[in-house]
């Protein structure tokens, strides 16, 4: 009589997406779509230097020309005391320009006109004069002694330094590094890339001045975070805001900062009283908003002769651009990038890192992953694989000695992380396998009978998903958990509503599969619905693989105290005591005789006609979930590449993708996110950059010049899946979504200087496009994309 | 996409076509597949007073070939055109291995051939095809029709030898004087990018002697790099190994790469190098290894 999980679209369904439904259509509703009465449009003028101080502004002709409506300088959002923001990282961040422009793109005059025509005419009529500055594009000239200061509008600020910051038991390492028999060093850089989803950035602000409500149409992955930071920091009353996300085109970690243009459209709705939409060009996206990585990096390794890890020495150089607005939500200045080394056994470690302004664009640094994490585990893995090297060690074997056993957990990371859970040898072994490893060293040597260079890599990484603990993580003070909301209706279907923001993650589908799962609703009689913060319940959003960790486990909570109250109203219905009353999927039955029974549909009937005394009616509840811990999924990635070595163009010849992610709610998701992780991860690794030139110029400023890999160049991944559920998530489920794009990188990356290593070549940086490999080969030297930079020595 | 303001013209014929872009005084561009002035109009570094769209005049899209083998396309053949052409795959080796590689499939499928060069972008791949091909064009202009050699036309980057008040009608490739044989190589960091170098060789042989080479370049220069005299090196010769290392060195020391984020100019002449090579040596290779 059970019903079959699969078939109600429970967990482990490789269900179809239901939002695929009306987007693969043309009908998703994203804010551009968004179309309300007397709507006018906002474009915003940027800066086209890095730095200079504004002499003067212009807006005469603008003002001038038909159909503008309004005119905002920096001056005028001063006057309103909003020409400055807080941001996440407890420093400011210009709206718009007041003394200086501090990176090229910044935010200068924004013209609100009755259509986006007339708006952007009216931008390039503005006549500012600038008075330029010079620029600093990167930490060695921020660091330099007679730098110029970039943020001379800070009282006490020092130079161009952004903090120092440390970690972990110095002495203690310093000592392992003593004892050690050989000390494996390497340095890197991890460019700067951009998250670059398809959708850029908008808002639609709209201020009824009768109501004093204020409603805003926004691509937030956060939506409940702007609402609290807009009460808090605008003093609107919080019942009077409305934040909703629609449908969201990608966000990869882009759209959790507030950026100007939701601020200036808020304020330019308020002073026009009309709806104020500003919608992102391409260019804008890409020049102004929150990038990922720019770090540098400075890797020792204590090894012991047979191949164990005594010590980690790190030391890290980050560029954060002209404001330090890293949206990161815990107390680490680096953000979680002490989480390098996780599934490795390694006694001690210490970090160092430092942070500069730049004149470059600022914000953001997580790019499909938390918080630094993307570096920490790229870092540690070219680290290993340099280790291995320097040992002379199988690098296959040499993870192997290393890993934290099966039964070493729950496991205190060299930093001080708590892992819980993994089979980290077993990963190894099945991407091993699939890869032929063994078989390597043949195929090596045929393929340099035909002029080929072959390599192969891994990259083995267990990373810290889900923020967070509310102990350890918050925004602005508010902690970081999460909320799930379910009403039954008296038919047995459902709408279950959460505090996070699916952004093409598909939580339409896999929320719906969980509530299947703890009550046998089939899937499709759940409707989910999120981002408006009228309706949603709060909650702190989705990055940094949080959702299923935590919005997740608050789902499968709600759920459960749905079928607890129904358990009580099943007693009343079979007229048993609660006590008498088996559960199984969908169903209540009396224990002594299982045909007497009621299904969860009858209980939700009987919920609003015929609930048992005393009760009260309904079947709806919420539930707020605080998780214990991060979940710590595991991977095994392994690249085998090919090197043409008269032109240093590299191919992928296979890919092996080994996830651990816990229990999968929907397999084929789950498959999905690992395929555009490893997509995103390949980028990186070939050909995306966003550089800049000595005079602060960005160099990908569209995607001519950023490069977004099509499926041509994009390699064939094969995936396996190892299964190790999280001991403390309601459903064993760990997050996902970042895995690829956090370990891929090093997989392609070792796989190449693999190659290059009888060459002499130890390193070279992100992106590896055939000119730098061609570089490395011919003249057996490590290839830098930008100089190394040195600290605290 | 917000375009400054502009005037947009639809001719039915190139004799109200050329009128217009007469009366246009030099503010007008011609619309045709639209895949480079669009993103130009779009990013604002295009701004004419008036676009003169020709996708409305009749008898422009044309492949064909006269009796003596010679080569016409007209103003509107698209690329895909040109890639899909069974023709062309068996008589113009050179045109059919470019065509696969010009952009992506979105742009071939609405570009033009004649239009893309026109533009004169110095990585365009099919003005050094042209160049290679030893073709010309044939423009209209209030005084009636002229031609203009492949050699002469591109001027610089994004500057031609036509006058504002021309309109490219047909592009024209001589028929070769014994089989034709050649290729077109190039190095993209992803479909779609401009080419860090790209190299276009085409050859008339009689049996294994060479009676006719063209080898031309793009990306390695501020305009096409016409390599057409180095190529001659090769004419009554077989193509051994020696020959072909020889010419190589030849086009790469004619290339005049410029050190960028695409890669140094040694590393864009090593490109050109081995491409030079590659060609030759498989005669017809189709993509980069």
């Amino acid at each position: 009589m059970s019903l079959d999980e699969i078939k109600i679209g429970g967990m482990g369904a490789s269900r179809r997406r239901v939002e695929d439904n009306r987007f693969i259509r043309g009908k998703g509703n994203y804010v551009d779509d968004i179309v309300l009465p007397g709507m006018l449009h906002m474009e915003i003028l940027r800066s086209p230097v890095a730095h200079a101080r504004i002499k003067s502004i212009d807006t005469s002709k603008a003002w001038d020309m038909p159909g503008v409506r309004l005119v905002l300088t920096g001056e005028m959002m001063a006057a309103r005391n909003l020409a400055w923001m807080p941001t996440l990282s407890y420093d400011t961040a210009a709206v718009l320009a007041t003394d200086k422009v501090r990176f090229q793109g910044q935010e200068v005059c924004a013209v609100i006109a009755d259509d986006p025509y007339i708006a952007k005419d009216a931008c390039a009529a503005i006549v500012v004069d600038y008075e330029i500055l010079p620029v600093i594009v990167n930490p060695v000239q921020a660091a330099a002694p007679d730098a110029v200061q970039i943020r001379d509008d800070k009282e006490g600020q020092v130079g161009n330094k952004v903090f120092d910051w440390e970690i972990g038991d110095k002495s203690r390492t310093d000592k392992a590094f003593d004892d050690a028999d050989v000390v494996s060093k390497i340095e890197l850089h991890y460019p700067r890339t951009h998250p670059s989803p398809i959708e850029c950035c908008g808002s639609l602000a709209d201020y009824d001045r009768a109501t004093g409500k204020l409603t805003v149409y926004m691509t937030s992955q956060a939506p409940h975070i702007v609402r609290a930071a807009v009460a808090l920091v605008a003093e609107l009353p919080e019942q009077n805001i409305r934040i909703v996300s629609p449908d969201i085109g990608g966000g990869f970690g882009n759209k959790v900062p507030v950026y100007p243009g939701y601020v200036i459209s808020i304020l330019a709705s308020i002073l026009t009283e009309k709806p104020v939409k500003w919608i992102e060009d391409k260019t804008g996206n890409l020049i102004s908003t929150g990038f990922g990585r720019d770090v540098y990096l400075k890797g020792e390794l204590a090894l012991r002769k047979d191949g164990k890890i005594l010590g980690v020495r790190m030391n890290t150089v980050s560029d954060h651009g002209a404001f330090f607005a890293d949206a990161q939500p815990s107390k680490f200045k680096i953000g979680l990038m002490h989480s390098a080394f996780a599934c490795y056994d390694i006694p001690t470690a210490y970090m160092f890192s430092t942070g500069y302004y730049t004149n470059k664009a600022p914000g953001g640094v997580a790019y499909r992953c938390s918080f630094r994490v993307t570096e920490a585990m790229f870092f540690q893995e070219r680290m290993v694989q340099a280790a291995a090297d320097d040992l002379g060690m199988d690098q296959a074997e040499f993870r192997r000695i290393n890993f934290v056993k099966d039964d070493d957990f729950p496991h205190r990371t060299p930093f001080g992380f708590l892992t819980d859970s993994g089979q980290y040898g077993k990963c190894l072994d099945i991407g091993l396998e699939a890869i032929g490893y063994k078989n390597f060293e043949a195929e090596k040597a045929e393929a340099a009978k035909r002029g080929r260079l072959l390599g192969i890599g891994i990259s083995t990484m267990t990373e810290p998903l889900g923020a967070g603990n509310s102990r350890e993580y918050d925004i602005l003070g508010i902690k970081m958990f999460d909320s799930a909301e379910l009403r039954v209706h008296m038919t047995g279907k459902a709408i279950l509503r959460t505090g996070a923001k699916t952004q093409g993650q598909g939580h339409e589908t896999t929320w719906a599969q969980i509530v299947a799962h703890e009550l046998g609703i089939p899937a499709e009689d759940i409707l989910v619905e999120e981002g408006d913060t009228d309706t949603a319940p709060f909650g702190m959003g989705t990055y940094a693989s949080r959702s299923t960790p935590v919005a997740g486990a608050a789902v499968a909570m709600v759920a459960r105290k749905i079928r607890a109250k129904a358990r009580k109203i099943a007693a009343h219905l079979l007229e048993v005591s609660e006590e008498d009353i088996e559960w199984e999927l969908g169903r209540f039955y009396v224990r002594s005789n299982k045909d007497r029974g009621v299904t969860i549909q009858e209980c939700a009937m009987a919920a609003y006609s015929n609930m048992p005394d005393g009760m009260e009616p309904g079947l709806e509840n919420n539930a707020y979930y605080d998780p214990p811990n991060l979940t710590w999924p595991f991977a095994c990635y392994i690249a085998k590449v090919e090197i043409d070595p008269e032109t240093g163009v590299w191919d992928v010849l296979q890919f092996v993708a080994v996830d651990d992610c816990g229990v999968r709610i929907n397999p084929m998701i789950v498959e999905g996110q690992i395929m555009g992780g490893l997509t995103e991860a390949y980028a990186m690794a070939n050909m995306q950059y966003q550089t800049y030139d000595e005079d602060g110029n960005c160099i990908g400023a569209n995607y001519m010049d950023f490069l977004l890999p099509t499926a041509w160049e994009t390699p064939g991944f094969e995936l396996y899946e190892v299964v190790t559920p999280c001991p403390h998530h309601p459903i064993g489920a760990k997050g996902i979504g970042e895995c690829a794009t956090v370990g891929g990188p090093a997989a392609f990356v070792n796989a190449v200087m693999n190659a290059l290593k009888e060459k002499g070549v130890r390193n070279v940086d992100m992106p590896l496009m055939p000119n730098r490999v061609y570089e490395a080969l011919t003249t057996g030297k490590d290839v830098y994309g930008m100089p190394p930079v040195r600290n605290g020595e | 996409m917000y375009p400054s303001r502009f005037k947009y013209e639809a001719p039915k014929s190139i004799a109200e076509a050329i009128a217009l872009l007469d009366a246009g005084k030099g503010d007008s561009k011609v619309l045709a597949g639209g895949q480079s002035l669009v993103p130009m109009l779009k990013l604002r570094f295009a701004f004419p007073d008036q676009l003169v769209d020709i996708n409305n005049i009749p008898g422009l899209n044309y492949i064909t070939f006269d009796a003596d083998g010679t080569l016409r396309i007209g103003a509107l053949t698209r690329h895909e055109d040109l890639e899909f052409s069974a023709e062309i795959a068996k008589r113009q080796p050179t045109i059919a291995a470019a065509a696969p590689l010009v952009a992506d499939p979105i742009v071939r499928a609405r570009g033009t051939f004649v239009g893309s060069i026109c533009h004169a972008d110095p990585q365009g791949d099919w003005a050094a095809t042209m160049i290679a091909l030893g073709g010309h064009l044939v423009v209209q202009g209030p005084k009636g029709k002229r031609t203009i050699d492949m050699k002469d036309f591109v001027l610089g980057p994004y500057a031609t030898a036509l006058n504002y008040n021309e309109l490219a009608i047909e592009a024209v490739i001589p028929a070769p004087k014994g089989k034709a044989i050649g290729g077109y190589l190039k190095l993209e960091r992803r479909v779609g990018d401009f080419a860090t170098a790209s190299v276009a060789v085409s050859l008339d042989m009689d049996g294994t002697k060479v009676l006719r080479a063209g080898i031309a370049l793009a990306g390695v220069g501020g305009k096409t790099i016409d390599a057409n005299e180095e190529a001659s090196f090769l004419v009554g010769q077989t193509l051994t190994e020696a020959n072909i290392n020889k010419v190589a060195e030849l086009v790469a020391a004619k290339s005049e790469p410029r050190t960028d984020h695409r890669g140094s100019s040694d590393y864009k002449r090593q490109i050109v190098r081995t491409f030079v090579k590659r060609i030759l040596t498989a005669n017809s290779a189709q993509k980069v290894a």
